[in-house]
């Protein structure tokens, strides 16, 4: 049991080899005083009662929804190559590519994913992957912390609320100043922006789109901050990138985001894939781990994980992150996912989800009651403002079998009627016709 | 082998992705519109296949090779666990559904396994409270640390130090300096503890925690550990707990009762979840009960109606360390292993680990020098220094170990054993694979004096022979480019 393939005769010998009796002997160590106070924990069930007991609790969660919350969290259709390749074993059950002569499958994958990432945002160098978009996003503060020798940053209020949460949470011992700049459901406020940027600014964070689906292009923002001397980092939503302007194309110094719409499931918030690109020219003071191309004696290119000096195994407290452990099966998916859409199709993809989106801001136009905001263009997902609080009608198109958007009072004050509504290409037109009746129903009653 | 990139053909397309069945024919105003398409590979489904097929040969992986890494417990990953993290009832719920009806209502099953989930851990542990947030072992162990100065400060001190042994994990000093702490490293004694008279005389009051491994790296359980928790506790520090090694002592210790107040596990080690070859993994964290108000929201609460729901109401707690509640499909595995293994079968893992890691410890002193050699827990460090007076280095016997399609053990770790093998079997290798281990070993050690140039010119059934480790770092070369 246990996966365990010891035999009692084999536990006997092994016993005998060590020159012990028993195996409590191997825990002398362990005085009596220091043992277990309790250990209450039910007894095994085999595979098939574990199945059907899992199975059971996976009923309880309502994924027969139809969905239309985003958020930054997308409903994308995933291709069954991306499971079957990344449910290999042999990519699954090994570890960190340490050793590179028997890891070169890892490396070169992941030096694939590098050069798949930098080609979507148009950056110089990727590394080989961070946790999520949020820690991702703090990993690329404190990148501009290090490189610029300032510790004030300025955050547009449009990056994801919890993103910009996890930042006061990691820096709340560092003295790190943090201004954030308001954003209601258009694009960033400029002025705003502008008037907080001073020589002791380190970076300016954005988001594109925002949180409320609005697309920027922070090319003048870029321009103003590199004036002052500051890094501009952009989170990107990777997927609209098959038609949205790049971070490279517009100057951004560090660009990272939530790889979950590249192939991964949303399965309740993890595991996820944090993304990261930067220009080439702060490559060492990027964290995380990066492949890179080398040779052997016999001149045969082969990859090894490269820079490590920067890294937690070296350098100990002197790293530039503590991270040791990533995403890197995620990685995986993703580079996978984008090699089997290729450009057309990872530009058509952008263009249906696009699309998609316009299609239902028209309908919801038909509801009277409902207003569409429209103070900038948007990708696949927008804001409406309901005639009354949006959680109260989420919960009741609920009963009507839609997961019908975020409410945005959930993270933003004084909006409790705005409802933040994501359209992906699985949303058929009769799903999204059907949910405007609904929706309309709701707020007739 | 050929790079996905350069198998590109113009044209060439691997995913029919559907046309959009709207009337709306819209475009982006060109001042957002991309200017230029990505240069990703124009490639055929089987292409892709076919292409990752052959990748994943080119690796060693636990289901194909013994992996004896030291402190990384590459123990054998089960099916069925993969197949209930595939489950769609699991996979395809959006993880902000509990933001919608009443807080939790539409999530009941995944908030129910993170829930038994730390409670089980907690039983295992003998901590009060679990959060399943942070997504690897460093991840928890810097929200450990944030816990710590949380605490410091809500008693209205600001402490300034972290105290770590030499013979830590990279990640504990790391985390602590980026949390704002200063680090002080205090020496491993002569029986491969940590020096307690020298940690004695760094304590003081501005030392706010005391980052342990127990067993440590070197595969030794500190006799003394209450000591040095009541030592800490009398001077205002916290104890913390890297639970890198908990395979070791699964129903034996918990590191509760040994007095530690924080502790992180890692649940691609101890509780089978494979490594994914770096991640994901999944680091939750537990604490003693006056600690639990520190801990990240949201809190998985469950009501009075045996219902479950988030719990946004800790004013004290760190706030956010993640997106959301964790690495769930990682968490799913590792509870659905503690169902599977139930008590007996979990004090089982820690009894067989520390025994195969005994039965090769005694077999292999006979050719290499042991360090600190007394009975280890589930991993012990062996020295090449013997055959380094030969010339021969643990890079060496690494590469023989990978022509012999065994993957090396941790080498040059820890940091104060020289010419380090740090070497972990787990519970679920049989007397069979250990006993091959061994005469493998042997057969290095005796070629090191006999034919030391086949494990210098090592590994040579692999595709590449060593890397050029200075070039890859000088030459930088990180992504392809198109030509």
């Amino acid at each position: 049991m246990s996966f365990i393939p010891h035999s009692q005769n084999e536990v006997s010998q092994m016993l005998k080899a060590i020159g012990v009796k028993s195996v409590d002997d191997l825990f002398s160590d362990i005085k009596k005083e220091l043992r277990p106070k309790s250990f209450d924990i039910p007894e095994g069930k085999s595979e098939f009662e574990v199945i059907e007991y899992l199975k059971k609790i996976s009923y309880k969660n309502a994924t027969g929804l139809i969905n239309f919350v985003g958020a930054g969290f997308y409903d994308h259709y995933i291709p069954a190559a991306v499971d079957a390749l990344s449910g290999r074993s042999e990519f699954y059950t090994a570890y960190t590519p340490y050793q590179a002569e028997c890891s070169q499958g890892w490396l070169q994958a992941i030096y694939e994913y590098q050069t798949a990432i930098c080609e979507l945002t148009d950056m110089d160098v990727a590394n080989a992957s961070l946790y999520d978009g949020g820690t991702a996003l703090y990993e690329a503060c404190m990148m501009a912390i290090r490189i610029t020798g300032r510790k004030k940053i300025v955050t547009d209020s449009g990056v994801n609320m919890t993103y910009r949460s996890m930042l006061y949470t990691y820096t709340s011992n560092l003295n790190i100043e943090f201004v954030e700049t308001p954003v209601t459901h258009g694009q960033s406020d400029r002025d705003a922006i502008y008037k907080c940027l001073d020589d002791r600014t380190a970076a300016v964070i954005l988001q594109n789109p925002n949180f409320f689906g609005a697309v920027d292009d922070h090319f003048d923002i870029v321009k103003k901050a590199h004036e002052k001397g500051a890094l501009v980092i952009q989170s990107v939503y990777p997927v609209s990138l098959g038609i949205l302007k790049t971070p490279g194309a517009i100057g951004c110094d560090i660009v990272t985001g939530e790889g979950q719409s590249l192939g991964l499931p949303l399965s309740f918030g993890g595991p996820y894939l944090g993304f990261m690109a930067v220009k080439k020219e702060y490559v060492r003071k990027m964290p995380g781990r990066i492949a890179g191309e080398s040779a052997d004696k016999e001149g045969r290119t082969g990859y090894v994980l490269t820079l490590q000096a920067r890294e937690q195994h070296i350098r100990r407290q002197n790293a530039t992150s503590n991270i040791c452990s990533n995403e890197a099966l995620c990685a995986l998916r993703a580079v996978i996912y984008l090699s089997l859409l290729g450009p057309g199709g990872l530009k058509k993809l952008a263009q249906v989800n696009f699309e998609k989106a316009e299609f239902a801001k028209k309908v919801f136009d038909d509801i009277p009651s409902v207003e569409v905001k429209r103070s900038s263009p948007t990708f696949n997902e927008f804001t409406v403002l309901l005639p009354r609080n949006a959680d109260e009608v989420v919960n009741r198109m609920v009963a009507k079998g839609y997961a019908c958007g975020f409410p945005l009072g959930r993270f933003y004050k004084g909006m409790d009627n705005y409802l933040l509504v994501a359209v992906t290409e699985k949303r058929t037109k009769e799903e999204i016709v059907k949910f405007k009746e609904s929706l309309e129903a709701v707020l007739c009653d | 082998m050929r790079l996905i990139f350069d198998k590109s053909v113009e044209g060439r397309k691997g995913l029919k992705i559907s046309d959009s069945d709207v009337s709306v024919q819209a475009n982006l105003p060109k001042k957002y519109q991309r200017d230029n398409p990505p240069n990703l590979p124009q490639v055929s489904e089987l292409d892709v296949v076919r292409h990752y097929s052959n990748l994943s040969a080119m690796n060693f992986s636990v289901d194909a090779n013994f992996y004896p890494l030291g402190s990384c417990t590459m123990k054998y990953n089960p099916k069925f666990t993969e197949m209930i993290a595939n489950m769609a009832g699991f996979t395809d719920l959006h993880p902000l559904l509990p933001q919608l009806l009443g807080g939790g209502m539409l999530a009941q099953g995944s908030l129910e396994v993170i829930y038994k989930t730390e409670r089980l851990l907690s039983e295992i542990t003998g901590m009060s409270s679990f959060t399943t947030h942070p997504l690897a072992g460093a991840h928890g162990e810097l929200t450990g640390v944030m816990i710590i100065a949380a605490y410091h400060k809500h008693a209205g001190n600001r402490r300034k130090y972290i105290i770590v042994p030499d013979s830590s994990h990279g990640t504990n000093p790391a985390s602590a300096a980026i949390a704002g702490y200063e680090v002080i490293v205090v020496s491993t004694g002569k029986d491969g503890c940590m020096d307690i008279d020298e940690f004695k005389n760094r304590l003081n009051d501005q030392v706010a925690g005391v980052m342990l491994t127990c067993p440590n790296t070197l595969g030794i359980f500190n006799p003394r550990i209450k000591e040095i928790a009541d030592l800490a506790h009398r001077s205002g520090a916290l104890m913390y707990y890297d639970g890198a090694n908990l395979n070791a002592i699964i129903g034996k210790a918990r590191p509760g009762d040994l007095g530690f107040d924080i502790v992180h596990l890692n649940l691609h080690k101890s509780f089978a979840a494979p490594h994914g070859g770096g991640g994901p993994g999944s680091g939750p964290v537990g604490v003693k009960e006056g600690l639990v108000k520190f801990l990240p929201i949201p809190r998985i609460a469950k009501r009075n109606d045996g219902t479950f729901a988030l719990d946004y109401n800790y004013p004290d707690s760190i706030g956010y360390i993640a997106s959301f509640y964790g690495n769930f499909s990682v968490i799913l595995k590792a509870y659905a292993y503690m169902v599977y293994l139930g008590k007996s079968g979990l004090i089982d893992v820690s009894e067989k680990a520390v025994l195969n890691a005994n039965y090769l410890r005694s077999s292999l002193k006979k050719y290499f020098d042991i360090p600190y050699d007394r009975i280890c827990m589930h991993e012990f460090v062996i020295s090449v220094s013997k055959q380094k007076q030969k010339g021969i280095s643990a890079l060496d016997i690494a590469k023989y170990l990978i022509d012999n399609k065994i993957h090396p053990p941790t080498v040059y770790f820890p940091l104060i054993v020289k010419e380090a093998m740090m070497i972990e079997p787990a519970e679920t290798e049989s007397k069979e694979t250990l006993d091959d281990f061994i005469r493998v070993m042997k057969d290095a050690a005796e070629l090191s004096s006999k034919s030391p140039e086949i494990l210098r010119c090592a590994p040579v059934s692999t595709p590449v022979g060593r890397l050029d480790e200075v070039k890859a770092a000088k030459d930088l070369n990180l992504r392809w480019h198109k030509r």
